[in-house]
């Protein structure tokens, strides 16, 4: 007879699997993380977490948090959403978000707009470059032509059923979910507007985002849709989050264009009236 | 009205400038939008009728063509990949699809608050789409027939003047049943109206004379 025949030998065994480690999970609570960045304290981590390839995470942050995403081993692709966690109906609206600052890239004090003209947070910080806002995420339909597979249980996951599961548990349906970002593999538009695929900028390379409203945040870390590599290739996604302040009017972001000033304008005006700041 | 049309025509609108539009093609149906004054965006977004959560994403049809600009051959798709409607003719060369609709918000960051007041695309989309049983979670990013929005090499991107003249067209082939939402765009702020909203001409047609 197994050690697992009996209630209390199946109850033995699954307590034996506590504190397992491995290489890509939660770290709980947030100040436990092995690693804090300089000059962080660790009990001002909130979040510490690191994503497979092909997995998903969420949370809701506050305002003033900083939110650090690390592609570990240079081939991650963080795709991002974000809504207002007061009223999710608010959210990330990347066609305001490059038509409003007059870019298409994602890069360096670039605010993530929602589609009420506020700021739900601020990229403060980038050593990767190569981003994208143009292409969403990746289908069931298109990694199962790829790859042979799109499912959230096989072995690549696409990314529009992954932001699928990571909405439904906080409250939001399918048709909550807009195009949405992705960073560490990045496209670049041609003379005649066909995209070209730049691919990562390396190991190492992080970005950190500035939470201006309280946020959802979804990821997933899956192959971007345009990759041209044969093979599902995605690695792991460091997470890490923690308590700091909210951009102000002394912040270089604040006036970086004359329209990110009027969206914090916009957001400080909404934060006041609704008593958060 | 299009004489080429008469004998397969189902319907002709003409939608007054800042207006809205919506009106469900039939697979197989054919919507042909047509510039009357030239130079006027025509914001559109499409669902597919049978089930609205199924609507048309900018990012899954720009990953899928691999390419920013809409024309002849583009696939419009659902943010599941599935073809919604496909671009058979296009006189104007190419269309935009990342600038989005403009709103009240949007227009307060752009120009100032002093604009905030205007009526815009997504008004139009809000009260047209309520129509259907679609709100606010249902607008995403979506087509500008007629709108020139090129992106420079370092990523500087913006709406400029019009390639669009007075009688160029755009024909859309129906690959499911589809429910079109129009906002006659209202923009006065911009070029991509050259700063003076006209109405277009909507045709539906089916070819072979229709079922």
């Amino acid at each position: 007879m197994s050690t697992t025949a009996t209630t209390y030998g199946a109850r033995d065994h699954a307590r034996a699997q506590a504190g397992t480690v491995v290489d890509t999970m939660p770290s709980i609570p947030a100040s436990t993380w092995a690693d804090p960045p300089a000059g962080v304290a660790p009990e001002a981590l909130t979040w510490a977490e690191t994503v497979a390839g092909g997995g998903y995470t969420h949370k809701v942050l506050a305002r003033g948090t900083r939110l650090r995403l690390t592609d570990v081993d240079g081939d991650a692709c963080a795709h991002l959403l974000l809504f207002n966690a007061e009223g999710p109906w608010e959210r990330l609206n990347v066609a305001d978000t490059v038509k409003v600052q007059w870019n298409a890239y994602l890069g360096e004090s670039v605010a993530l707009l929602s589609d009420q003209a506020r700021v739900l947070a601020t990229i403060v910080a980038d050593s990767g470059g190569r981003h994208d806002a143009l292409c969403g995420t990746s289908t069931v339909d298109g990694n199962t032509e790829r790859y042979g597979d799109g499912s959230p249980q096989g072995p690549s996951p696409a990314g529009l059923p992954l932001f699928t599961l990571a909405a439904a548990k906080n409250g939001l349906e399918p048709r909550d979910l807009p195009p949405s970002l992705s960073f560490f593999q990045g496209v670049r538009v041609q003379p005649d507007g066909g995209l070209e695929f730049t691919g990562s900028a390396g190991a190492g390379r992080s970005v950190d985002l500035r939470i201006e409203i309280p946020s959802i945040v979804l990821l997933a870390n899956v192959a971007h849709p345009v990759d041209p590599r044969p093979d599902y290739t995605v690695s792991k996604l460091e997470v890490l989050a923690w308590h700091d302040r909210p951009t102000t009017p002394d912040s270089p972001e604040w006036t970086h264009t004359p329209e990110a000033q009027r969206a914090f304008e916009n957001t400080a005006d909404y934060l006041t009236a609704r008593g958060i700041a | 009205m299009s004489t080429a049309y008469e004998s397969q025509l189902e319907v002709s609108f003409d939608v007054p400038a800042r207006a809205p539009f919506s009106t469900v093609l039939q697979q197989g149906q054919e919507l042909a939008i047509m510039d009357l004054g030239g130079n006027q965006a025509v914001d559109f977004l499409c669902y597919d009728a049978n089930d609205t959560s199924k609507r048309y994403s900018a990012a899954a049809t720009i990953a899928a063509q691999r390419n920013i600009f809409l024309t002849t051959g583009s696939v419009l798709r659902t943010q599941e990949g599935a073809p919604l409607l496909t671009v058979v003719a296009d006189t104007c060369g190419r269309h935009d699809t990342l600038g989005g609709a403009c709103s009240k918000e949007s227009n307060s960051l752009r120009y100032g608050q002093h604009t905030r007041h205007q009526h815009a695309c997504v008004e139009n989309f809000l009260i047209e789409g309520a129509k259907w049983g679609l709100g606010k979670r249902d607008l995403v990013s979506n087509v500008n027939w007629y709108m020139n929005v090129p992106v420079e090499a370092d990523g500087t991107l913006g709406i400029v003047d019009g390639i669009s003249a007075p009688g160029l067209e755009v024909r859309l082939r129906a690959e499911t049943d589809v429910l079109v939402l129009v906002s006659n765009c209202p923009q006065i702020n911009n070029p991509c109206n050259g700063f003076d909203p006209t109405p277009v001409r909507m045709i539906v047609i089916s070819p072979g004379g229709g079922e």
